[in-house]
């Protein structure tokens, strides 16, 4: 049950949605600093110039990797927009996350390096709790089709209130967002000058900034997953969990990556399991 | 349509500087100033960079340093010299540990005197920088400078 609409509006819009929410968010984040900030379409600004700038690749892998990383986020996106599986979406996204990984390891630099490292301890943080909550979606909706899984009358979040607290949690690793941004950062320095993303330059990097705006479309749309009883009540949750995630980024400073692996995993574990458990006693599904 | 003077990235760098300009050029970081208003965000990786902002007198064991720095940044790009060492090599111009000077080691467009520079002058330096850029983009065959250096006054405004 593949809606082709779905498909293209997510091509054609995720990026400008996307966008526009980096926007915002660098807007809402000045303001939170006591800052006038850049304007809202600073991100358009930014992508456009990174697409002007010399195409200076360490190695012609290196680009085919970021190709991959674009092409394979567009796939889980335009799979979830289209009602597609909800595991096949999460191994989509993985394979994607994982061609960023091969492409900082395929250049010849420590601190890319040292991004890629993370990227894959922030991956195996965070894998955990959302193959979770498609499993706790399976087990209240008894599916796991994304349209099946959307069209259910009642709300998700009154089931599984742990595994929604799960995913707000990991959702901070997703979006690149303090104190979970070990690999990489919107912000201005850090230790390992920009993690994931440094042998990346002009073009190439250009696209994956348009890849992080598809991936944030596509974690929001999830997140929507567990109101979508209402579409009003889910797209005020979205923005709501969104400034949520802008507050914790703006009031935390960045931990080390041992706290992010073992915290994601305790949290998944306790609120995850937990949430499973009391399904079961209860016997939903 | 262009892009490239709406988000320009900066690249600092402290070559042999005393740190008095450093923190002047991070003070415009700062809610006081913000730079990010005009979209300028300090990267600190040379890949992404495309405004080089860099203080000092440049000794011999950064000498390299720079060049390196200079050449990893991906064209068009341009450099600007802050404060009196980095534009002459100031009080320490006759040293015979320094360069002298950003333009000794690699071309110049902007030089921002003062000792230390004010923001205010740093951040007309750079708002200069930016027509420069556009120029480079127009003519992007033109590898090193081809276009008059601008020296700014104390105090901002270009000569």
């Amino acid at each position: 049950m593949i809606s082709l609409v779905g498909v293209v509006a997510f091509i054609l819009l995720a990026p400008v949605i996307g966008g526009l929410i980096a926007g915002i968010d660098r807007k809402i984040t000045a303001h939170m600093q006591g800052r006038v900030g850049p304007p809202i379409l600073q991100p358009f600004y930014d992508v456009g110039k990174l697409f002007e700038k010399e195409k200076t690749v360490a190695n012609d892998t290196q680009r085919f990797y970021a190709i991959s990383y674009f092409i394979f986020m567009i796939f889980t996106g335009a799979l979830f927009f289209a009602g597609g599986d909800i595991l096949l979406v999460i191994f989509a996204l993985t394979l994607a996350q994982i061609f960023l990984v091969l492409g900082a390891y395929s250049a010849n630099s420590p601190y890319s390096h040292i991004g890629a490292e993370r990227e894959l301890i922030q991956i195996m943080a965070y894998e955990p709790m959302i193959i979770i909550a498609a499993v706790g979606m399976y087990v209240v909706t008894k599916s796991f089709n994304i349209g099946t899984i959307a069209s259910y009358p009642q709300p998700l979040v009154l089931f599984l209130p742990g595994i929604f607290a799960g995913f707000i949690y990991i959702l901070t690793i997703k979006l690149r967002k303090s104190p979970f941004d070990i690999s990489t950062s919107h912000h201005a320095h850090q230790e390992i000058v920009k993690g994931v993303t440094t042998e990346f330059s002009g073009p190439t990097l250009g696209l994956i900034e348009v890849t992080h705006w598809y991936e944030t479309v596509f974690l929001l749309g999830f997140v929507y997953l567990f109101f979508a009883f209402s579409p009003l009540i889910g797209i005020i949750a979205v923005i709501l969990v969104y400034l949520l995630e802008l507050l914790i980024d703006n009031a935390s400073a960045r931990v080390k990556w041992q706290l992010v692996m073992k915290s994601s995993w305790v949290i998944a574990a306790l609120v995850g399991g937990v949430n499973l458990a009391v399904l079961y006693y209860l016997g939903v599904g | 349509m262009t892009y490239l003077s709406k988000s320009p990235w900066i690249l600092h760098y402290d070559a042999t500087s005393c740190n008095g300009c450093d923190i002047e050029v991070l003070a415009s970081l700062t809610p006081m100033y913000d730079v990010e208003r005009f979209g300028i965000i300090n990267t600190g990786n040379p890949k992404h960079a495309d405004i080089f902002v860099i203080t000092g007198s440049v000794n011999e064991q950064n000498r390299e340093v720079v060049r390196n720095l200079y050449e990893q940044m991906p064209n068009p790009k341009v450099v600007v010299a802050v404060g009196i060492c980095a534009c002459s090599g100031g009080v320490f111009r006759e040293c015979y540990n320094v360069a002298g000077g950003i333009d000794k080691i690699i071309p110049v467009d902007v030089y921002v005197p003062g000792c230390a520079a004010r923001p205010e002058s740093i951040i007309d330096g750079i708002v200069t920088a930016l027509g420069i850029l556009e120029g480079k983009r127009k003519a992007p065959q033109s590898g090193a400078t081809e276009q008059q250096p601008v020296e700014l006054q104390q105090g901002g405004g270009a000569q």
